[in-house]
Parts: C-alpha cells; structure tokens; sequence
C-alpha cells in the first residue's frame, strides 16, 4: 500500500480525534475562562482555590483511592484464581455479564437492597445483629463502586496473568522460593502492568463520579464530579462547571503519566 | 469497500422510504401545521381524557410530548426543531425563557375563561400581567412526615425540623432553593434574601441540621419516604401528594413559617405553529369542569377558583393542598435572583452537603 492511500485511510481517525478529543478538551479550556455574565476573567480559577472546592478535591481523591484499592484488593486474588480454573471463559462472562446491565438500574437495585427493610438487613436481623443504617453511609457508596468498577480492574490482571511465563514460577520454586516469595519477586512484577492498567481504568471514572454519590450515597459524599453536574444543570455557570473539568483532566493526565509504562 | 457502500446505500434508502411513509400517513390522516396541535408537558400531568374530549370537541388532533427537567424543555424549544404549540413550564424557567426570548405573548381576548384563575395567583413577579402564562397547577414547599414514626408528634414548623428526636431520620429534596429557602424561612427571612449575612446565617443554621438529615437525594425521595426509609421529608406538594397515594399513613403540613409557593404554567412557545388552536387549549382547560376533572386525576392544587366548585369536598377541603389565606399569605414565590446569586446559592448548598456529621 503506497502512502498515499494510508493517508486516506487516516482522515476517519484524525477527524474523530480531532472532533471528539481535541476539539471539547479545547472547549472545556476556553468556557472555564468565562464567568456566568459571559466576561473574560479568571475568576473561577481562584473560586477552585478558596476551601470548599479544595476540601471536594480531597475528598474525591480518598474516595476515589479508596475504591482502587479495595477493587484491587478483591480483583486481584479473583483474576488469580480465574487462571487455575477449568472453564476460564465461561468464568470471565459470568464476571463482565453485570456490566452489561445499565448503571442506574444497578444503583436502583442497590436502594432496594441496602434499603432498611431490603435483603441486607433482613439477613442481619437473622444473624442478630440487628436493622443497621447501610444506605447514604461511606460503605454503601464505596461497595457500590467497587461492584461496578471490578470488572474493568479483574480483565487486565487477568490478561497479564495469563500472559505470564508459567516456567518462571517453576523456576522460582525450583530455586528454593517460598511460594509467597515467588509471588513478591516474581509473579506480581511481572503482572504489574495488568494491575497498573486496571487502577487507571477505576480511578480515573471513580474521580468524577457523580450518579451514585446521590442515589447510593445521598449526597453525604460529594465528589468533583457531582459539582460539575451542578454547575451545568443547575446552577449554569458552565465557566466553574469547566474549570473543575480542567482540574480533573490535568489530574487524570497526572495520574497517566505515573502509572505509564515506560518503555 | 463494496459491501460497506452497499450497505450505506441500503440504509439511506430504507430511511427515505420511511420518511415519505410517515409523510404519506400523516397526510392521508389530514394532520398538518392546521389542525394538529403538540403539546409538551410533563409527565403524567393531564387527564389523557380530556385530551380525547379536546379532539373530538375542535376537530384538532393532539400530539403529546413529555419532558422530565424545566432544563431539557428549555434546550428543546431554543433549539427549535420541533413544533410545540403548548408548554407547561414551572415559574422560575418561565422568566428565563423570557430572557432569551422564546415565548410568544398570549392574546387574552382569546382566553374568556381567564375570569375563572383566582386572582391571588395573577400578575406575579415571574410574569407580570400574565403577558406569556397562565397558571396550570400550583403548590407548596412543605413537611412529609409519618406519624407511626414519630410516636405522635406532629412538625408544624420548620424548625421542629432541628428536634433532636428526629435524628437521621429527615430526606431533603436535592435543590439549592428548596433547601437554602428552608434555612432562610427558619430564620424568618425571605426565600429570595440577597443579603449575605442572612445568607451565612442560613448557611450556620442549617450545617446544625446536618445530624438530623439521612440524605439529600432526588426523585427517588417519593419511593423512599413512602417505604418508610425515613420518617420525615422536605418536598414539594405535588410528590408529596403522591408519596400520600402510595403510603396512607403519611401526611403533609406546609411550614408556618412561611414556604415556597410554586406555579407550572401553560405558555406558547417560539415554536408554535398552531397558534389558533393553542389558544383553544388553553381555554379549554381554563373551563372549570375540565380544570376540576384534570386536578382530579394529577392531584395537585388548581389555581381556578371555579373549579374547586366541582371538586369533591375531600379535595378542595383539604388544607393541606388548599391552604386557608392566613397561610399561602407567608408563601412566596422564587424570583429570579439572576445567575450570579443562584450560583451563590448553588455554593453554599453545596457546603451544606459537604458539612460532616
């Protein structure tokens, strides 16, 4: 193929980069210059700086860190276990099939579940512990998180897994390694990049979540996403609304950049 | 290649014959700009029966259309690719369509059963003279609370909201007035006070609510308070009247403190063609039977004095939903306070939900 043709064939690409990535990244920067009159001004900027939208910052970081880490926690010994078992394809559907669900509907369902006359407490009722308040708590917001963001962190651990050299673990066991030490030395290095890939695909989305932090958690947690959906629904000041969004891309483009492969 | 351009050949030619399908019914059906009318409301918000008695009365063949947010109707309609004919858009999105003009005045003269609206509820801040709107429905900012839960006693105010006995027991509804408007009225100040001490004192007051308050959630405040997830909610009449269709056991109070007294009014959008027979519509609902049939059936307050005439007593008796004068004297209605300030409001609601325990 001459270039000339694969430059035809890149006109698609190029135009839905251009469209769709670079173009409303542009526009994001060029609406969070302006404040709600329409003026020119840098206003919002030292609005992201006063103590209210730092504290926001904050807290979507810790939330946001601590659904990475408890999904890493659960996906990463269920990847584990995905390679020693049988029907491994069978298992891998059964584990993205909730994804195919719409959001919503899941967090809908959770309301019922978590709700204090839902499943869950009747099961502590059975256990005698007693009716407790699980809806609108930090732990409904982050075990809902993490049930749909688990997917997305199980898939690439387990394709490194997989990927991994079987005869290097032989060769560590035949070495004298612990099994615990082949895992620290050998296999979990060598899977590091599976487990970086998955962080970045939870924490990044965790960042600006917004749906659930008002249906799971009744807006008792508060994320920046939650204060962008304000400012451009409610609130139409789109110049805050942009300047949060430029926040989290520089944010999102940071984290990139720490958990890249460097090659 | 070949099959792809196939393939787009195909589906253009597929959605063309569609096109002159639909165009080829509708004319054979007699529907065009003239005799058909679109209506966009909520959803849910009109006897479907009266629609039919509407058809079959004018010869007008209705379209109805449904929108969830006063923010998704306004975008419809400034965007302009659909013909509406009819609007019913709440108060406050009615004085920004104003601003960006996408409302057509109303001719009254065409409207003889305007003489039925009680006047207490005409030529408001929102829309001074009824230029662009006639009210449809109105209703309260108020207290859901259930009795069972709150072993007898009864709120009458908002600020037995901050008794400690109702400890994470109180739902609020997601919106920065609503909630910011409660702060105010506690403190006996207005819903739309602009002075920032009085704004910070609400703000201080209401970050003392925060052990009392579950959650602050959105629609999903109907299906939670009528599974008795918690004993008290701030909401507006019109769920709480539905909350009260769905569980019996619970009641309503409007504050006496004072409250917000909202409107969703019938307006002519930019967009309509059929501006002969919106008019028609119009009055035809301003017609106090059909006004009484259609509170009726959505369960909300009618703002037409004649048709409480028709209502059964339980309803139009109801103070709950009819308040005497003594109490819809304290309620107000939000008047545009302009970006800048709801931004504010906006900010400080924030804080308030961020505001641990």
């Amino acid at each position: 193929m001459d270039n000339k043709t694969r430059n035809i064939y890149l006109i698609p690409y190029v135009l839905w980069i251009v469209l769709f990535v670079i173009a409303p990244v542009l526009l994001v920067l060029y609406y969070s210059f302006f404040n709600v009159e329409g003026q020119f001004t840098f206003e919002n900027y030292e609005k992201f700086f006063t103590p209210v939208y730092l504290k926001m910052t904050v807290s979507s970081f810790w939330y946001a860190f601590l659904i990475t880490a408890f999904s890493l926690l659960i996906a990463y010994p269920t990847a584990y276990l995905l390679t020693r078992t049988k029907h491994k394809q069978l298992w891998l559907l059964l584990i993205i099939l909730p994804s195919w669900i719409n959001l919503l509907l899941k967090a809908y369902a959770f309301l019922g579940i978590f709700g204090t006359y839902g499943p869950a407490n009747a099961l502590l009722e059975v256990f005698g512990i007693g009716t407790q308040q699980i809806l609108f708590t930090d732990f409904s917001f982050v075990f809902v998180s993490v049930y749909i963001f688990i997917p997305f962190m199980i898939l690439p651990i387990f394709n490194s897994l997989e990927e991994l050299n079987p005869s290097f673990i032989d060769a560590a066991r035949d070495l004298g390694a612990s099994a615990w030490t082949t895992f620290r030395r050998v296999v979990f290095p060598l899977t590091l990049d599976g487990v970086k890939s998955g962080c970045q695909a939870v924490f990044i989305p965790a960042l600006s979540l917004f749906m659930i932090t008002r249906l799971i958690a009744g807006n008792r947690v508060i994320t920046l996403g939650t204060a962008i959906e304000q400012h451009f629904l409610v609130t139409q000041d789109w110049g805050m609304g942009s300047t949060i969004a430029v926040f989290l891309i520089i944010a999102m483009a940071i984290i990139m950049i720490l958990t890249g492969n460097r090659k | 290649m070949k099959q792809l351009v196939r393939m787009f050949l195909l589906v253009f030619i597929v959605s063309f014959a569609l096109m002159y399908v639909v165009s080829l019914l509708n004319s054979t059906q007699g529907y065009s700009g003239k005799n058909t009318l679109t209506i966009y409301n909520w959803g849910d918000y009109i006897d479907p029966d009266l629609i039919k008695q509407f058809e079959k009365e004018s010869g007008i063949k209705v379209i109805y259309q449904t929108f969830d947010s006063n923010e998704a109707m306004m975008t419809k309609i400034a965007q302009g690719g659909t013909t509406f004919d009819v609007a019913i858009p709440s108060e406050y999105a009615i004085s920004k369509m104003k601003e960006e003009n996408l409302l057509l005045p109303l001719d009254h003269t065409k409207l003889p059963n305007l003489k039925y609206i009680n006047p207490r509820f005409m030529d408001l801040s929102f829309d001074k003279k009824n230029t662009y709107s006639i009210p449809y429905f109105w209703g309260t900012v108020g207290i859901v609370y259930n009795p069972d839960m709150l072993h007898g006693k009864k709120p009458t105010s908002w600020n037995d909201l901050w008794d400690e006995s109702l400890r994470n027991q109180i739902l609020l509804v997601d919106g920065a007035r609503e909630v910011i408007g409660m702060g105010l009225n506690s403190l006996h100040y207005s819903l739309n006070d602009t002075d920032e001490a009085h704004l910070q004192e609400a703000k201080r007051k209401l970050s003392t609510l925060t052990p009392n308050v579950k959650a602050i959630v959105g629609d999903e405040i109907k299906m939670l308070l009528a599974n008795e997830e918690a004993a008290v909610g701030v909401v507006w009449s019109g769920d709480a009247s539905e909350i009260m269709k769905e569980n019996e056991k619970l009641d309503y109070v409007v504050p006496e403190e004072g409250s917000n007294l909202w409107f969703d009014n019938m307006v002519i959008p930019k967009t309509a063609k059929n501006l002969e027979g919106a008019h028609q519509f119009i009055n035809f609902m301003l017609n106090p039977e059909h006004a009484a049939q259609n509170a009726e059936y959505v369960g909300y307050s009618t703002p037409n004095e004649k048709a409480l005439e028709y209502l059964p007593e339980e309803i139009a008796g109801d103070e709950r939903f009819y308040p005497d004068p003594e109490v819809t004297k304290k309620l107000e209605v939000y008047e545009n306070l302009g970006k800048r300030m709801l931004s504010h409001y906006n900010e400080l609601f924030l804080e308030f939900k961020m505001h641990k325990k």
